[in-house]
């Protein structure tokens, strides 16, 4: 961590002008971790006056419980089919855009605007587009005999949310495949292309390993923001349900501490995720450095 | 592109087509569900092409739709995410890049501590800690209040770090040339850094204005009054009636609009969209 080699001299104003961000981190971020902390190794009597040490008993139940141990399963099959259904369609449409040149610019501009819909509004899209009654989806299944109702198939319902979190994910990952396919040198491109390989032999030849540094940060970025930031899309749409079967980890500590109230088990399994999240940022940055000194 | 190929040139043409077709069919229908009436989005499939109420239901969504769910008047909740939007940006372009000058450019005890604790707020989003940080707004008595809603989202670690990055890229003459001249920190800060800046502020704007712009789960917690509601809330509000059929087309009319502006903002600042995004992740 460096800074300039000649720097200004001030006692106070460094201070001043860290004082806004360190001020609200402290408040709004690490007083809260730790009260999270502290709270999942305490019991609150129901009417909150007085706590009891409980130790590792938080932790020892939710291990023990298969409600919490499925949403395990759950959040992992969801994050990984997210990952790769929006992987695979930006990769797909950045190489397809990366081989036109005049249009190139106009197909970004038609596919990079998913982006900008908020969460809760592509949930409530696709919701309404597989709403069983009257969506347009469920009716053109019924001609091949698929009878979809996502509030009552756990198994629909989390297609349903699959597609939703994927959706608003292409454009991002079109974005930084499209950047990385373009400082592919062409001198290789043309190498290879007069040594006779196809588009599609350069393409699994060159490309793809020139793309791995990308494709690895995009899945670490994708899976995190699978597992955290899909939380509007579950709530406007199928809230958890049917029976817990789109009920992921972030939503569960939701619907366990602000709906059920249950403090402790609630600030476990924050706990458990905050410790998700840093073994997956650290993950990320130590990629990153390496990938600075390329 | 290296060699011509007219039929695969052709393929590519149709595959990117197919798949903007079906990457826009969400919104294609939401557009063509808020034109037609609630009865005919209600008795069998949605009809594919646009209907003749168009000016009825977005009429009805800024006069009496709200009052009916309980909620708002439309332009107050637009006007709610609309500030909302814009003073997290504000704040966080203003906080981050202020950190990041101090970081960079002085010496100063615990510096790399500040560092360390600004680096943490990366790894701790709102959703994973959401009662304690209820609580802590809760015991400020900041609930139902606009420093409630803003403030606890205005830290910024990618921001800070995208700074960072940027004024190390400055040279070390700027600096040096401004001492000797006789400026201070912040005069060196407002006349060069500043302007300087201007492309990856700029850039960050756009970023920034879509993460405020569709923040849900953090005003769902901590305003209760109706008078606080954003855009996001009143959708979920629509489309969650107990009992009574949803009114789809108003539900769409009132998708359509939450989603137009970060989309035009999108599409006609492209490339500051693009940077932005790149860069921030970086």
């Amino acid at each position: 961590m460096d800074t300039k080699r000649t720097t200004f001299q001030n006692r106070w104003l460094p201070y001043v002008l860290l004082a806004p961000q360190l001020a609200i981190t402290l408040i709004f971020f690490i007083w809260p971790a730790g009260q999270a902390v502290k709270s999942s190794f305490e019991r609150e009597d129901p009417f909150g006056f007085s706590t009891v040490f409980v130790g590792f008993t938080h932790y020892a139940r939710l291990m023990q419980d298969p409600a919490y141990l499925d949403s395990f399963v759950r959040t992992a099959v969801f994050a990984v089919a997210v990952t790769v259904v929006s992987m695979v369609l930006g990769l797909l449409f950045a190489v397809a855009v990366d081989r036109l040149m005049r249009s190139a610019r106009l197909y970004t501009t038609l596919l990079v605007w998913p982006y900008a819909v908020a969460p809760v509004v592509a949930g409530v899209l696709w919701f309404f587009l597989f709403n069983s009654t009257t969506g347009i989806i469920p009716y053109y299944l019924s001609f091949f005999g698929v009878r979809w109702d996502h509030t009552l198939n756990g198994t629909h319902a989390m297609i349903l949310i699959i597609i939703a979190a994927a959706w608003k994910q292409i454009s991002y990952n079109f974005l930084f495949f499209l950047a990385g396919l373009q400082s592919v040198p062409n001198t290789l491109m043309e190498a290879a292309a007069i040594d006779g390989s196809g588009p599609v032999k350069r393409f699994f030849d060159i490309s793809l390993p020139l793309l791995s540094p990308t494709t690895f940060f995009l899945f670490i970025v994708n899976v995190n923001y699978t597992m955290f930031d899909t939380f509007s899309i579950i709530d406007a749409t199928t809230e958890g349900g049917p029976a817990q079967s789109t009920n992921i980890l972030v939503y569960k500590v939701y619907q366990d501490g602000y709906l059920g109230l249950n403090l402790g088990s609630s600030s476990a399994q924050s706990v458990l995720l905050m410790l998700i999240v840093i073994v997956l940022t650290v993950v990320q940055f130590r990629f990153v450095e390496r990938r600075v000194q390329y | 592109m290296v060699e011509n190929r007219p039929f695969l040139t052709f393929l590519t043409h149709l595959f990117l087509i197919c798949g903007f077709v079906v990457v826009a069919l969400p919104v294609y229908v939401a557009i063509v569900a808020s034109t037609h009436d609630a009865q005919t989005l209600m008795s069998s499939a949605v009809p594919l092409l646009p209907g003749s109420h168009f000016l009825e239901n977005y009429t009805q969504i800024f006069t009496n739709v709200s009052a009916a769910n309980g909620l708002p008047s439309y332009p107050l909740m637009a006007a709610n995410s609309l500030i909302m939007a814009v003073v997290i940006t504000v704040g966080k372009i203003a906080i981050s890049i202020l950190s990041a000058f101090a970081i960079v450019y002085f010496r100063f005890p615990f510096r790399l501590l500040a560092f360390w604790i600004i680096f943490i707020t990366l790894m701790l989003p709102v959703e994973v800690r959401i009662m304690p940080t209820y609580k802590i707004v809760a015991d400020l008595g900041m609930l139902n209040s606009w420093a409630g809603l803003v403030i606890p989202l205005v830290a910024s670690a990618t921001a800070t770090f995208l700074f960072r990055q940027f004024f190390m890229t400055v040279p070390e003459e700027m600096m040096e040339a401004a001492r000797v001249d006789g400026a201070g920190p912040m005069k060196f800060f407002r006349d060069i850094l500043l302007p300087l800046s201007r492309t990856n502020i700029a850039a960050l704007c756009v970023i920034l204005f879509i993460y405020g712009w569709v923040q849900y789960l953090w005003p769902m917690l901590v305003t209760t009054d109706p008078s606080y509601y954003t855009l996001m809330m009143g959708m979920k509000r629509m489309v969650a009636v107990q009992d009574g059929e949803i009114r789809w087309n108003l539900v769409m009319a009132a998708s359509v609009l939450a989603m137009l502006p970060p989309i035009v903002i999108v599409i006609f600042m492209q490339r500051l969209f693009i940077r932005g995004l790149t860069e921030t992740e970086k």
